[in-house]
């Protein structure tokens, strides 16, 4: 089942060119993979499908509803965007940063309820930061900060999750569980993952996109698309495939 | 749950009663001496003498108009802080404030005595200095917190001018209520009831965004991508706080930092929720600007100095710590 799809989609921010009459369909329980060399609009392209930048041409559509056609609320009920980058210029707590992603989901005047607040000690627990809540989120390092930030995403309960790096910051056992997290029980979810690691789009995506610039890109399942052979052109730089208990592995020489 | 309900729940009781007291006591306050009986009967049952007088006409008035001024501007700055996403925001700072008094000012001059027309001008002036601070400011891209204090502090002065160029115009039998007036002097005050009005109505409002600011603290972008359509709430932060100004400048001058002392120190308290921190902000101002104008008329009785000294005598050192703490993060 399609959960987002888009159509003859063109995106250009600037002097880049994103992607050229894109066609492609994010469906349910898939996880996508979106690579690409720095600057080649991966991001622009992420915030486009969640409807924060407008098309050049072509359209995006949300369970066959034409994206344009919906409120932020709306669309905030079914996509969810994990940022680069936090802003943090006010104090708070926990609890107070990650309840926010309940915001889609609540009236304009009701008040979070123990309910919700089971999601975010719930969503906390996940991401590895137990008795995080009454935190000061100003207190955090740079990778819980960034745990915090997909808890709030996975309390706001959207049937499509694009995650623009979500591994940034995190260490080794971290991008695994957070990767695993996201990937495991998706029940009619679709992820779809910025990545800048190639082994964790070919061990966590069953489907990848690569954007080459120009306007060129490459879509399907990660067995076909991951090859050498396009990893070496997608990065302009030599890499290597191996193999090592049966799991594909690429290395850059 | 109980964190975050209790503690703010049990902290905006603590400030009503401290209010509510320091609103009582400072009836007794003043160069008059009263007994608790006089004010008493006073309060509730009023004559023509002398001490009844006092409290019902010079005290009383005078109290209510410091309380509601503060809470005006106290909930002004916390609106500003959330949409410049500045935690140093002021109406004073940025500007605002001098925008609705030069056209208060101007208003004056014309004759113009209706507190309706005075206010009305006050908010026309204030949206004014605040559209022009925010094109400045925001021409590329996004604010960077410097960029829009040095602008908001450089149109403040350009105000200033204004404010002494029509003063200069204005006839001598004016100039001393007028200077007063814009140093924050509470004893000019015009209506109180008129000002309670705006308060009320204001923090309403205010409180029906306030899980929305929740949402907006965390980044423009954040708050779009939970379903926030970003364009109508700026909007509707902007009219708010300047509608919120002009009622406390048309009140008393420009008084400055109280809109940015108390939302900080609200906040230092642990109250970061704007549906707690909204109220316990105009309390938070009506206590500061109260105990502020009852130190400015008694510390060298019988002269009475404007409020807005002792409000800068606090603002200033606080403002300058936090900007150089930034500064070093």
């Amino acid at each position: 089942m399609s959960l987002m799809s888009s159509k003859y989609l063109t995106v250009k921010i600037a002097d880049t060119h994103v992607c050229e009459k894109l066609t492609l369909s994010f469906d349910a329980d898939q996880s996508w993979a979106i690579l690409g060399m720095n600057g080649c609009g991966k991001t622009t392209l992420l915030h486009t499908m969640a409807g924060l930048l407008p098309a050049h041409a072509g359209d995006i559509k949300l369970n066959n509803t034409n994206l344009n056609d919906l409120s932020r609320r709306e669309i905030a009920q079914q996509v969810g965007l994990l940022l680069q980058h936090q802003e943090d210029h006010f104090p708070g707590t926990v609890l107070e940063a990650v309840l926010i992603g309940r915001h889609p989901h609540l009236k304009s005047w009701q008040w979070e309820s123990e309910n919700d607040k089971q999601l975010v000690f719930d969503a906390l627990e996940q991401v590895g930061l137990n008795n995080f809540a009454q935190r000061p989120i100003l207190t955090l390092s740079g990778g819980e900060r960034q745990r915090v930030a997909l808890a709030t995403l996975l309390v706001q309960q959207t049937k499509v999750r694009l995650l623009d790096e979500p591994v940034n910051h995190l260490d080794i056992h971290h991008q695994h569980e957070v990767m695993k997290i996201l990937t495991s029980n998706n029940d009619n979810i679709t992820n779809v993952f910025v990545l800048h690691d190639v082994n964790l789009a070919a061990q966590y995506c069953n489907h990848a996109l690569l954007i080459f610039g120009k306007g060129e890109t490459v879509q399907g399942n990660s067995k076909d698309v991951l090859t050498e052979e396009n990893l070496t052109k997608l990065y302009q730089h030599p890499i290597k495939e191996i193999s090592l208990k049966n799991q594909r592995w690429f290395i850059a020489n | 749950m109980a964190y975050l309900f209790t503690r703010p729940v049990s902290f905006i009781i603590l400030l009503t009663l401290i209010s509510v007291l320091l609103i009582v006591s400072s009836l007794f306050i003043g160069s008059v001496p009263l007994s608790f009986q006089t004010v008493w009967l006073s309060l509730f049952n009023p004559n023509a003498e002398n001490a009844s007088l006092i409290i019902t006409e010079l005290r009383l008035p005078r109290t209510l108009a410091a309380f509601a001024t503060g809470a005006l501007l106290a909930q002004a700055g916390a609106l500003m802080q959330v949409l410049v996403r500045n935690p140093l925001a002021d109406p004073y700072i940025l500007g605002v404030s001098g925008g609705a008094a030069t056209a208060v000012l101007i208003g004056m001059l014309l004759g113009l005595t209706s507190v309706f027309g005075l206010t009305g001008l006050a908010f026309i002036g204030a949206f004014i200095a605040m559209t022009l601070v925010f094109i400045i400011a925001h021409q590329k891209g996004s604010w960077t917190p410097t960029r829009l204090l040095l602008t908001g502090v450089v149109i403040a002065a350009g105000w200033g001018a204004a404010i002494s160029l029509i003063l200069t115009l204005s006839p001598a039998s004016n100039l001393h209520g007028m200077l007063f007036w814009l140093m924050g002097d509470l004893s000019y005050s015009y209506s109180v009831s008129f000002a309670f009005t705006a308060l009320v109505i204001g923090l309403v409002l205010s409180m029906l965004l306030s899980s929305q600011l929740n949402v907006l603290i965390r980044g423009d972008k954040l708050a779009a991508t939970l379903g926030i359509n970003l364009k109508q709430l700026h909007i509707k932060i902007y009219i708010l706080a300047s509608l919120l100004t002009a009622a406390a400048v048309v009140q008393a001058g420009s008084i400055g930092f109280v809109g940015f002392i108390v939302p900080h120190l609200i906040r230092l308290a642990g109250i970061t929720d704007h549906r707690f921190l909204l109220p316990a902000a105009s309390l938070g101002g009506g206590i500061l600007v109260l105990v502020a104008d009852t130190a400015a008329r008694t510390i060298i009785e019988p002269q009475q100095l404007p409020v807005g000294i002792i409000t800068a005598l606090i603002g200033i050192p606080l403002f300058l710590y936090l900007l150089q703490r930034d500064a070093k993060q």
